[in-house]
Order: C-alpha cells, then structure tokens, then sequence
C-alpha cells in the first residue's frame, strides 16, 4: 500500500443533550490509501455523518487524531471536497460560474475552459450557461461532481452522494462516478446504507455498529471491474454484511 | 391567444363592472347632490389631466415616494445584511427596530413638522420612516435564513471572505432583499397620501383634500382615489419584475 491519504485513530465524540452528553463515536480508528475507494456502510442514526464531518474538518472530535495528506486536519479545504445527498450546487449561478467557483487565485489559467472540460466530462457540454432551476436531479449530481473534479481534490468524501436519485439514475451516476475515476484517480470516502452500492464500487467496506458508532466489520471487496452484483461472490459479500448489521 | 386571456380576466372585468353598475345606480335612485356618478368622476379626472394639475400631483407624490423609499433603501439592505451577518450587531439593534417597527408613520407627522416644517423633507422622511423597517428585517432574515450546505459549500472550496460575500451571501439573501423592496414600496406609497393630506400644497394626497375643501369637488376626490390605487399596482407589479430576473429566479420556480 502506497502513503496514507487518511489516517484517523482513535476518535471520539459526544453531543450535549437533555441529560448529559451523548456518545456518537467510540474509538473509531482506520486508514485510507492513496487512491483508494473506501466505503463506510452503517445503520441509519449510527454517527455516520457525524463521523465523514469529522474527517473532512467541519467538526471537531473530542478526542483522537484526524490526519490527512500526513498533517493533521485543520479545517475544510479544497483538498478534500465533500458530495452530499441533497448537493449544494448554488442555484444563483450558471453551471459554468459553479463549476469555477471553486478556482480561485490566478494558477489556474483559462477558468472558463476548465470548468467546460470538467462539464463536458461528466455530460453537461451545451448546460454550461443553464441555471441549476432548469436541470433534473442526476444533472445537478453532475454538476456537484463536476464542480469537485475542478479544484482536482485529492480526496472525494460523499455522502450517501445519490440516494436522493430515483433507482435508475442512482445505478447510471455509480458507474458515471467510475469511469471519472478511472481517469482522475482520487481518494474516496463513501458513506452510506446502501450495501450494494459499496460492493458495486468500493475497494474495502467497513462496518459501522449502531450508535455510539465503532467499526464491527472489515470486507476487501476482492472482485474484477466492472462488477456484477448478481454474481456468487458479490451476493455472498452481500449475505455478510447484511448478517453484521443484523439482517 | 387573445380570446384566452379575455376569457381569463372576463370574472374580474365582470365584478368592475357590477361595482360601477351599482354605484351608478346607487347614486341615481339616492338622488345625491353630492356624491357623484362614475361618468363625473371620469369627465373630473379629464378636466384635471387637460389642465395638467393632475400630472403636478402625481409627479409630486412619485418624487415623494422616490426619494424616500430610495434612501430606506440605501439604508436597509447594508444594515439588514449586517445585522444578518454579524451575531452581536443584530443583539444589538433588533430590539429597538422591532419596537419602532409597529409605531405607526402617521404617529411620527407631528415629529415630522417638528423637525423639519412643511415641505417636501417632512414626506420624505415619512416615507423613509415607513420603508426601512420591513427592509431591514427582510434582509436581515434573508441571511438567517441562508442554508447552512451553501456556506458549507462555500468554505469546503477555501473562499476567502469578499468572495464568500459576493457570490454567496448576497446573492443568497437578493430574492428576500427584493421581497423586502416590494413591501416597502407598498407601505411608502400608503404613507405619502396620508402625509400629503395633512402638510402639503401638492400630491395626490393633498388633491383629495383640497378638492373636499374647495366646493365638495367628490369627482375629483374619487378620480385621485382610483388614480392612487393604478399606481401603486404599477408600482407592484414594477417590482414584481425584478423577480424575474435570472439570478433570482431560482427562488421563485417550483
């Protein structure tokens, strides 16, 4: 395995509510590889969430160590870019003025004609002057990616990134998300509930236990790409996960 | 395409119609020496707008209206994004704007004469008075109500704070900001009538008044009526198209 992208050890974190605090997240330790594609599978309300926010610097665990790239994190960057469910495409800029949003400073040369690569790369050539308001949902998950992809993040944190799609745009944006990847290699961190959107994609799955969260289960997804889920040892992946979360 | 949209205002022409139907004969089995038919009120509004007096009034109002709502708004929109923005200047100011808020403008005519005597300041100031408030506390919710991904957004991308301001914050908060503008406009146009009826030698409040005044000219009184109401719906629906703007629009679709 090549440098360590994410190492996080032995974190901690707990909310004030009513009655004293809460424990969300009890020693939760792993570490992602370079270029690797990890998922985190777990209940819904186990600290998920919680745990990518902390990992991607906008909250702070109470206790334990969050390092990325080799130096602790400090806060969000355009380093490690975050996808989530509902997207935060800015509905008062065009697609060209959000996929250059994130270019600031002058190293980036023509901005306009590498927002329009990245748009033409995820399928959004012709959109470049629409309004988020005039696209449907999988193009504006399209966006959203395309609008990470610019800043050339070395890390990609998403979470639960298409389960706000209908079934089928969910399936067609997983394997858009591959091919992109094939030619951009980045870090991933998925998070989600969705087992076989792991197996489909993911180099390793790991396991969340219901809150306060710890990793139950460790999987390397061993399987040629692209993936058939309907294949034996996909399935029987599929069997063991499910049994870790009590299904 | 024409014949659609006559058969989509022919209910509203049909109640216009009724009112005036009814006033018409109202006023014709009353007999009244003084409250007039609608055919009065039309030839009264002719004679004024032959005479150019009624273009004098309603440019005097409008100029009224203009500048007060025009300084309101210079006010409003940088204080209200200020005490959105910044936690201690809206501990600080929201409660006295919230408890000047409900005081009525008319309340602040004598202050107004007080201050600045009878002339064209003392509408202005009315109408300014009237004006900031809503702005202010339209802004000011507009960049409460902000949601939080976008700012999330933003700082994930590493903006600095000019940047975060003019691409997030304030486009964000422009669709409450033109809210704010069309609710001012409304309150300053209600204010500048009452306010001219009482100080003034010009406006289409004072033409109400002094056509009262000088010889129960009701015609008039009720030709300026319906001349203020068409213009505060132009006024409205003047605003109203800043909401189709593009970088807007997003708020109002759906």
């Amino acid at each position: 395995m090549s440098a360590k992208a994410i190492v996080v050890s032995g974190i901690r974190k707990s909310f004030a509510s009513g009655k004293g605090s809460l424990p969300v997240i009890d020693d939760v330790g792993f570490s992602v590889g370079d270029g690797e594609f990890v998922a985190i599978v777990g209940p819904s309300g186990c600290g998920k969430s919680t745990l990518m926010n902390i990992v991607a610097g906008f909250e702070r665990a109470d206790e334990g160590s969050v390092r990325v790239g080799g130096a602790e994190q400090s806060g969000p960057s355009p380093k490690g870019i975050v996808i989530s469910q509902h997207g935060s495409v800015f509905p008062w800029l065009t697609v060209q003025q959000n996929l250059m949003f994130g270019l600031n400073g002058d190293h980036h040369g023509d901005k306009a004609a590498l927002a329009d690569h990245y748009a033409a790369m995820v399928g959004l050539k012709g959109f470049e002057a629409s309004y988020p308001h005039e696209l449907s949902g999988g193009m504006l998950k399209r966006v959203e990616l395309a609008r990470a992809f610019v800043v050339k993040p070395n890390i990609l944190y998403m979470d639960e990134p298409f389960s706000a799609l209908d079934a089928l745009m969910n399936l067609r944006m997983r394997n858009e998300l591959l091919r992109i990847l094939d030619e951009e290699r980045h870090t991933v961190l998925l998070i989600t509930h969705d087992v076989e959107e792991a197996i489909y994609m993911a180099d390793r799955i790991m396991v969340l236990s219901p809150r306060p969260a710890t990793i139950q289960a460790t999987f390397e997804v061993d399987l040629p790409r692209p993936r058939k889920l309907s294949s034996a040892p996909a399935q029987a992946l599929r069997e063991a996960i499910l049994k870790e979360l009590g299904l | 395409m024409i014949v659609d949209r006559l058969k989509k205002a022919a209910p509203s022409l049909l109640v216009l119609a009724a009112i005036i139907a009814v006033w018409w004969l109202a006023v014709a089995a009353t007999e009244s020496a003084i409250f007039p038919t609608p055919w009065q009120v039309v030839t009264g509004a002719w004679e004024l707008a032959q005479d150019g007096t009624l273009w004098e009034h309603i440019g005097a109002s409008l100029f009224r209206v203009g500048a007060g709502f025009g300084l309101a708004a210079i006010v409003a929109v940088p204080l209200g994004l200020w005490m959105g923005w910044v936690a201690s200047a809206y501990r600080m100011f929201n409660p006295v704007f919230q408890m000047l808020r409900p005081i009525s403008p008319i309340a602040w005519i004598p202050i107004a004469i007080l201050w600045f005597g009878v002339g064209d300041v003392s509408p202005i100031f009315l109408i300014f008075i009237s004006s900031v408030f809503p702005m202010i506390v339209q802004t000011t919710s507009g960049v409460h109500t902000i949601e939080r991904r976008y700012l999330r957004a933003a700082a994930n991308f590493g903006v600095s704070r000019s940047v975060l301001f003019r691409r997030v914050v304030i486009p964000a908060v422009l669709p409450e900001i033109i809210v704010g503008m069309r609710i001012g406009i409304g309150v300053a146009w209600l204010v500048v009538v009452a306010a001219e009826m009482i100080a003034l030698r010009s406006g289409l409040g004072y033409l109400i008044m002094d056509s009262r005044n000088a010889g129960n000219r009701y015609d008039l009184v009720i030709a300026s009526m319906i001349i203020i109401g068409l213009i505060g719906l132009l006024l409205d629906s003047g605003t109203r198209l800043l909401e189709k703007l593009k970088p807007v629009r997003w708020r109002y679709v759906r």
